[in-house]
């Protein structure tokens, strides 16, 4: 059982400042995951007759995106894996008691209250595009499209996003670059999202300039961040389907 | 939140388009340097063939002035963009109105700054080591273009001779440890820039992904050891 020290952002609503509060935690267990953390100091907090730190967290098995949180500087803590899969183990390991716990940071993702970002600039990325809208019919059997194993492979890959929104907070710029990238790669693979693969990029790509988000200087640490491994690649083939829509603009 | 007509760059141009801009620009920008160097390097060659160069380029007349004046666009483009995106960029990151005052004295987002994984330090201080160049050019305009401190007069013509130019300005150390320097911004600006361009247009694919990813240290290196290569061979009495 180990004691932290813990630095956290408090911050009252979307207007008002924020600043870092000093709290210890005792009776952490290597094997409780850090949100688990967390709801041993709001339990305190409650004890002591405090409002208890907001933070995001759904399904805590990371899958679903919700949780954020910068941890000790980086996006998601430590590891390479969701808030809810980190495991306090991590800190007791390397000897770590001095955890700074922030929000996700960016004009794009503002705090809603603590360290609750409101992400929602993400969903208006996907309405602007990030589906598919024409008619394909029935299921189909399985095997009638045939879509190359590469082809297959790299749209699973790139659909393996969360939308958590760690690339974001990782990146110097705020760029929302792979989160873009990812949903357009995934499309852009797939025969289903041809017909509307000029629009979607178009679109996606205006809707997030809009919302705030920074634009891509390709220092990777998005790709470093993400707890899915989405890779750069897909912004390479982002910045292709841009191409390709402009040019197909144009003839 | 959203809606806000000040995160538009001017023009109605996205950001990535922008940023297309800033690498189409910054390879014909890389392609002037690498001839540059080239036609520099001729001063380790006898004789006046660097001066008959140098010479040949003065003799070009108007298409002299197309090629300064299609360079300066570029140059201009390449910086006015970047120098946009980089101000949006900072307005992206967002502002914390915090007490905290260690927040606002590093302009930073978080308390420590954020730990970085692999940004290399090239990729973080581009817009730094692009200002040294843009200051650079500047200096080297006014130094061996505009007004040359050395305009020895060539006995059979009154053309400059450059070869002595050269040689006489980088006999002096503060003047060519300022070139070399520069060199090293420049270097450090390909080394990123190069790699990074090729990726922001999209052709960074499964089967060029090796060779984009050592173009930016290949080109920096060459550039980089072949333009200092001048100042250090004047200053050890090699040319």
């Amino acid at each position: 059982m180990a004691a932290y020290n813990i630095k956290i952002w408090r911050q009252n609503g979307p207007d008002s400042n924020g600043s870092m509060e000093r709290h210890v935690v005792k009776g952490i267990d290597g094997d409780m995951s850090f949100l688990e953390m967390l709801d041993h100091l709001n339990e305190d907090l409650e004890e002591q007759g405090k409002e208890p730190v907001a933070f995001d967290h759904d399904c805590r098995e990371g899958i679903c995106g919700a949780c954020s949180l910068v941890i000790n500087g980086q996006s998601h803590g430590p590891e390479t894996t969701t808030t809810c899969q980190l495991h306090m183990r991590s800190f007791e390991q390397a000897n770590i008691t001095e955890i700074t716990v922030e929000p996700f940071r960016a004009n794009g993702f503002p705090i809603i209250r603590d360290c609750v970002v409101d992400r929602s600039g993400f969903d208006r990325i996907i309405q602007a595009g990030g589906y598919v809208s024409v008619n394909t019919g029935n299921a189909p059997d399985a095997n009638a499209n045939a879509i190359a194993k590469p082809d297959a492979d790299t749209a699973f890959d790139a659909a393996a996003c969360i939308g958590c929104g760690a690339c974001v907070a990782a990146c110097k710029n705020a760029s929302a670059m792979l989160f873009v990238s990812a949903k357009v790669s995934h499309l852009a693979h797939l025969p289903q999202g041809d017909a509307e693969r000029h629009e979607r990029v178009e679109s996606m790509v205006n809707t997030m300039d809009r919302e705030g988000f920074g634009s891509c200087t390709n220092y990777g640490e998005c790709e470093a961040a993400c707890p899915k491994s989405i890779s750069t690649d897909n912004i390479a083939t982002l910045n292709r389907e841009f191409i390709r829509a402009k040019i197909g603009r144009i003839t | 939140m959203s809606s806000n007509s000040n995160n538009s760059l001017p023009g109605g141009i996205t950001t990535v388009g922008a940023k297309m801009l800033v690498a189409l620009t910054g390879i014909a920008l890389i392609l002037f340097v690498i001839a540059h160097m080239l036609g520099n390097l001729q001063i380790f060659l006898a004789g006046e063939q660097l001066n008959e160069y140098a010479h040949k380029l003065k003799s070009m007349g108007p298409l002299l002035w197309v090629a300064r004046i299609g360079l300066l666009s570029v140059f201009l483009t390449h910086i006015s963009l970047t120098l946009v995106l980089t101000r949006r960029n900072a307005k992206a990151r967002g502002n914390l109105t915090s007490p905290e005052p260690q927040i606002r004295i590093t302009g930073e987002r978080y308390i420590n700054g954020y730990s970085y994984k692999t940004a290399t330090t090239a990729s973080r201080f581009m817009i730094h080591t692009g200002i040294v160049i843009f200051l650079f050019v500047i200096y080297h305009l006014m130094h061996f273009t505009i007004s040359p401190e050395h305009p020895t007069p060539m006995p059979a013509d009154s053309l400059i001779d450059v070869k002595k130019m050269v040689i006489d300005g980088f006999s002096n150390s503060i003047i060519s440890g300022v070139y070399i320097l520069a060199q090293l911004a420049l270097a450090g600006h390909i080394y990123h820039g190069a790699s990074s361009a090729l990726q922001t247009l999209g052709l960074r694919t499964d089967s060029t992904k090796f060779g984009v990813s050592k173009l930016g240290i290949l080109l920096a290196t060459l550039i980089g050891i072949g333009n200092i290569s001048i100042p250090v061979c004047v200053m050890a009495n090699i040319i």
